[in-house]
């Protein structure tokens, strides 16, 4: 083995060693009762990592998200339910932190805005139909196959 | 007016780009904070400095202060730090420091390095203090009026225009 290739494979090595380490070191804290857990991830990913924002709680290894998945375990196991939880998020992050927002005034477009535009969209199509089948036929251009000579 | 009717398309359309343009001069890292004209979150933490003393929300009740999240880890920080230490030089407000997930000796060494603008530094190892200020991108800075109510929160690091537009004036109508 050359002396470049020896000292190549020694850096690979080291990165990866690392690298290895700083999985380790990022493992979540997960509690013995996987009851508990489940509970714990069904809140976490319904809450935004505001960190990485388009990431949930649950998803995310952010050192913010693993502290607040723990604060939901903590929660949790002092009996709090889903709500209080929930309450406890949009209290000091808003909601942002919220995947499903509340229905409110100001997000009303979000919730509607959708929906409004589907119909719209609806109603100009049936407008157009309508109008077009009142129309004569002279109105339209001829079809391509119409205006072709005959065929020899 | 019908002839004009083969605008509409055009107008929708710009409405619709005038609406996306604004959209995109927005940063989306800027979250709102439910906590802008709510009481401060009650604490007791000890000092960075003294692990024996500690300071309580109530202690600061009766003046106008600031506070800075900050951590030896956070590069950012490093960025607004000359102009914090300029600021608190002027004795406008008291400055306190809010030493989030750090190591003590590392908040220490980096204040010695960096220079201390903070009155005092409160330790906030776990983060939990952090949690409840709402506290997700290091560093943060908040106004806190006689009241303990929160007036201001910055998310980032303090920049010259930050401080003259937003906070001196705020601070000025706070009469301090």
């Amino acid at each position: 083995m050359s002396d470049v290739l020896r000292r190549w494979m020694a850096a690979v090595l080291a990165a990866a060693a690392l690298c290895a380490g700083a999985v380790a070191a990022e493992a979540p804290t997960v509690a013995d009762d996987p009851v508990l857990e489940a509970k714990v991830m069904a809140i976490a990913a319904e809450l935004r990592c505001l960190v990485c924002q388009n990431q949930t709680i649950a998803d995310s290894s952010a050192g913010l998200a693993v502290d607040l998945r723990n604060q939901v375990r903590d929660m949790l196991r002092q009996g709090q339910d889903r709500k209080q939880i929930v309450a406890y998020m949009t209290d000091r992050y808003g909601d942002f932190v919220l995947y499903r927002p509340p229905l409110k005034e100001s997000t009303a477009l979000l919730w509607f805005g959708p929906a409004a535009l589907l119909l719209g969209g609806l109603a100009v199509l049936v407008w157009v139909l309508r109008r077009r089948n009142r129309l004569a036929p002279d109105q339209f251009e001829l079809d391509e196959s119409d205006s072709l000579p005959p065929r020899p | 007016m019908k002839s004009l009717k083969f605008l509409l398309p055009l107008l929708l359309f710009l409405g619709l780009a005038l609406m996306l343009a604004a959209g995109l001069g927005r940063d989306p890292k800027e979250v709102p904070s439910p906590l802008i004209g709510k009481p401060a979150p009650a604490f007791t933490l000890t000092r960075l400095d003294d692990a024996q003393q500690s300071i309580k929300r109530d202690d600061l009740l009766g003046k106008v202060w600031m506070l800075n999240v900050w951590a030896s880890w956070c590069v950012a920080c490093r960025e607004e730090h000359p102009l914090l230490v300029e600021f608190s030089r002027r004795k406008t407000v008291p400055v306190y420091g809010l030493n989030y997930k750090d190591a003590r000796t590392d908040g220490l060494r980096w204040l010695a390095k960096f220079g201390n603008p903070y009155d005092a530094s409160l330790f906030d190892n776990d983060g939990k203090v952090g949690i409840d200020f709402g506290v997700y991108g290091v560093p943060e800075t908040f106004i806190i009026d006689k009241q303990g109510v929160i007036r201001f929160k910055h998310i980032g690091p303090v920049t010259e225009t930050v401080l003259r537009e937003r906070i001196e004036p705020l601070l000025k109508q706070l009469n301090v």
